[in-house]
């Protein structure tokens, strides 16, 4: 026979109920916080698009099947993907569900008084008697005041406590938690940040259009741009010569606001960026950018100024791109550049020195389709040759031309160009009030200790102390006090 | 003048390896000939006199050692013209000194000298690497670096490392020491440690303690990003692996806390915790890619 087990009907409601009370459990938690913590590694380890998007299309390049299935899994954007989202929310719902109660309950408890004196104050911990030989109960009710005991006195009983501080700053640091997350969206939905790359002469106007790369938020309004302008009149790297490494980045702009007439000079250095209002202009990166003139075979130019190129060490030999698409054929330049030539064997040209003290321009002229056309973006320092066939080799010093059959091409020198990143991030004032609540309250609830200590006196004295969590220091506390009592000094 | 003040640094860290060798050995003798066991009226004895004498010795040429590195990073600071902490041989140096000094702090209150013998293989390793390896010619900072920040951010994150390998290091007394009761009793030189209980205690009131100080350098180095690199928060390599210490040892203190974690369990999470530490130093230092990533590392 066959027999139905009858199971208690959960219902819609007890269902939520339930996970509501599973998700803001304190295991829950916990779990979601060390998940929190193993979701953060593979972005580390694998290349992220916010941050290397040339080491990812490498990646794209070398394994190609294997990228597409881990770009499904967005671990090439690990930190905005859904999976990583979706614990760091389901965290913060449990943190909400957990400390919003918690704080109601302490904000009545923290009004209430201690409870009473218990009966036997023996079975207690911290436990001494003695006979009565003056006013302790006085005594102990000046000690507890001016301890800032709360305190709470009936039939010749007190029973004081101290420490809601624990409570109260435990409580601070993850409502200061809620705020820096609230801080980062404000920003992410409100902001923006550009970067453009300029040559040193060169004229920024800050509009939508003059970026080489620019990112809003889903709610920021283009109008909200703020009307500045930036010349770049000089830029100084000081390098030492001995390591090679850089000692001093100095960028000097002329800068414009409103309605751009009146121009001020400012300086931009590493760590000091130049503010306006939210609105911050950072000095990110710099390289050099050959000057080249490029000439048809009839001696027309097709092109001509200064092209950046991308540093590959610290050394700064550089990469980069020249290409001519309205020469016909269409002709393009695989170039390096470096700012002190030595050669070495094996690597051919190198740099030996960050300074331009002997510069070299090495270029590779193709001919044929720059593939431009075909819709795909393409980096502007390098140059997809599969289309196309060389013509010539050279390595060219400062005024010298190369000439090849479709044309020429004159290294007439090198300006340096300057990285600058503007940025308007109007949340990150609330994320920084949280964090230094955060380590407020982290403080407080660290190193405070909750207790309590009764004392009662009939025919003879009575005391005794309990602490929460066990925390140490009581015993210390209590001698004192003791010692108070009975007037020992 | 900046090279004189170098090579005075370089020969202080190289006297402080040469104490820390002698603290090693004599902390060594002490930890092998410490017991002696005799038998009287069929009860067994342990007497731990004997090595007294070589045990302050190993403790005195801790302190002594310290001193030296003490100077030693001092030197170094000077014939840079900054704060000592440009690249990873000067974090190891104060990294090593820090990690001593928690420990010598420690010691002045908890009765912590058997924990000398690791302590100085730990300093002697950390400093043998930086010598042998990561040694740079002292020279200025890269232009990233020159900010006040650099003070406030780095010394937060090495005295919070210094006191996290010191709490990982009680921890893996902890375990050790739980293994050798679970098979039995402690064996004789082992009896004189102090108790789990103690060890647990004392690991956890190390992290409590230090928590706050790394949250800090986390949220110092967020406000430098902000001024040096246009955001305070990029998940370069070396934010995430802080973050993860973070989150770890966050969970580590939850779970004391809140949930009751004692003992074995709440060991391997605490060494789990400072194990990313670890990991954040050595791995993104010198193979990861980011923004921390200087020069000659």
């Amino acid at each position: 026979m066959s027999q139905e087990i009858e199971l208690p009907e959960l219902g819609s409601v007890g269902l939520i109920r339930y996970s509501w009370r599973q998700l803001t459990s304190m295991r829950t938690a916990l779990i979601l916080l060390l998940l929190l913590g193993l979701a953060a590694i593979p972005g580390s380890i694998i290349p992220q698009r916010t941050q290397n998007p040339m080491k990812v299309s490498d990646y794209f390049k070398n394994s190609p099947d294997l990228s597409k299935w881990m770009d499904k899994f967005s671990l090439f954007d690990v930190y905005g993907s859904p999976w990583f989202s979706a614990i760091y929310i389901l965290l913060f719902i449990s943190l909400i569900g957990c400390v919003l109660p918690r704080t109601f309950e302490h904000f009545h408890a923290a009004r209430a008084l201690p409870p009473l004196t218990p009966k036997n104050l023996d079975r207690l911990e911290h436990y001494s008697t003695w006979e009565v030989n003056g006013n302790e109960l006085a005594q102990a009710r000046v000690w507890f005041k001016s301890k800032r005991f709360r305190v709470v006195e009936k039939d010749g009983a007190i029973s004081a406590e101290k420490g809601y501080t624990r409570e109260t700053g435990n409580l601070l640091f993850h409502l200061a938690l809620i705020l820096i997350l609230l801080g980062i969206s404000f920003s992410s939905l409100f902001g923006m940040r550009g970067e453009t790359i300029l040559n040193v002469g060169e004229r920024f106007v800050n509009t939508p259009t003059s970026y080489d790369s620019l990112q809003y938020g889903k709610l920021f309004k283009e109008g909200k741009l703020k009307t500045f302008a930036i010349t770049v009149d000089k830029f100084d790297a000081k390098y030492n010569v001995e390591t090679n490494a850089p000692e001093d980045y100095t960028l000097k702009v002329s800068f414009a606001q409103d309605d751009l007439t009146k121009s001020t000079e400012k300086i931009i250095k590493v760590n000091s960026p130049l503010t306006i209002g939210n609105t911050k202009v950072y000095l990110q990166a710099n390289g050099y950018s050959p000057i080249v003139t490029v000439r048809d075979s009839k001696g027309n130019v097709a092109l001509q100024g200064p092209i950046p190129f991308l540093p590959q060490d610290a050394n700064l030999r550089s990469i980069g791109a020249i290409k001519v698409p309205d020469a016909d054929p269409q002709i393009g330049f695989v170039g390096s550049f470096v700012p002190t030539y030595a050669r070495s064997n094996g690597n051919g040209a190198i740099s030996v020195f960050p300074e331009a003290l002997d510069p070299r321009l090495l270029l590779s002229a193709w001919i044929g389709d720059l593939g431009l056309d075909s819709g795909v973006p393409q980096s502007v320092y390098r140059i997809d040759t599969s289309k196309m066939k060389t013509v010539g080799l050279k390595s060219l010093k400062p005024g010298e031309i190369f000439t090849y059959p479709q044309g020429s091409i004159t290294f007439e020198g090198y300006q340096q160009w300057v990285n600058l990143q503007i940025v308007d991030d109007p949340g990150k004032n609330f994320a920084l009030l949280g964090g230094i609540v955060a380590i407020l309250g982290l403080l407080a609830s660290l190193f405070t200790r909750r207790r309590r200590i009764w004392i009662r006196v009939g025919d003879s004295v009575e005391v005794a102390g309990l602490a929460k969590n066990a925390a140490p220091g009581l015993e210390i506390e209590m001698a004192e006090f003791v010692k108070m009592l009975k007037g020992e000094k | 003048m900046s090279r004189n003040w170098a090579f005075l640094s370089n020969y202080f860290i190289y006297s402080a390896m040469a104490v820390y060798t002698l603290s090693f050995f004599a902390h060594a003798v002490e930890t092998a000939w410490a017991v002696r066991i005799t038998t009287e009226d069929s009860q067994q004895k342990l007497d731990y006199k004997r090595t007294e004498k070589v045990a302050r010795i190993a403790t005195a040429m801790m302190i002594l050692g310290f001193i030296f590195l003490v100077v030693g990073v001092i030197a170094r600071g000077i014939s840079a013209g900054r704060v000592p902490w440009g690249n990873m041989y000067e974090f190891s140096i104060t990294g090593a000194m820090a990690f001593c000094g928690a420990y010598l702090a420690a010691l002045r209150k908890y009765d912590l000298r058997w924990l000398g013998l690791l302590v100085s293989i730990a300093v002697l390793l950390t400093l043998g690497t930086a010598v042998a390896v990561l040694y740079r010619p002292s020279a200025p900072l890269v232009p990233a670096l020159k900010s006040t920040w650099l003070i406030i951010h780095v010394s937060a994150a090495i005295i919070s490392g210094g006191v996290f390998l010191l709490a990982n290091t009680v921890a893996a007394a902890y375990l050790y020491l739980d293994s050798m009761e679970a098979k039995g009793e402690r064996t004789a030189w082992a009896k004189r440690l102090p108790s789990l209980e103690v060890l647990d205690q004392l690991s956890y009131r190390l992290v409590a303690f230090v928590f706050p100080l790394w949250t800090f350098a986390v949220i110092a180095g967020a406000i430098w990003a902000e001024s040096a690199w246009g955001r305070y928060w990029g998940w370069d390599p070396k934010e995430t692996w802080a973050f993860i210490t973070w989150v770890a040892y966050a969970a580590y203190l939850h779970a004391r806390v809140t949930v009751g974690w004692r003992g074995r369990k709440a060991a391997w999470l605490c060494l789990f915790a400072g194990s990313t530490f670890l990991f954040n130093y050595v791995y993104v230092n010198i193979w990861g890619t980011g923004k921390h990533t200087y020069s000659g590392l």
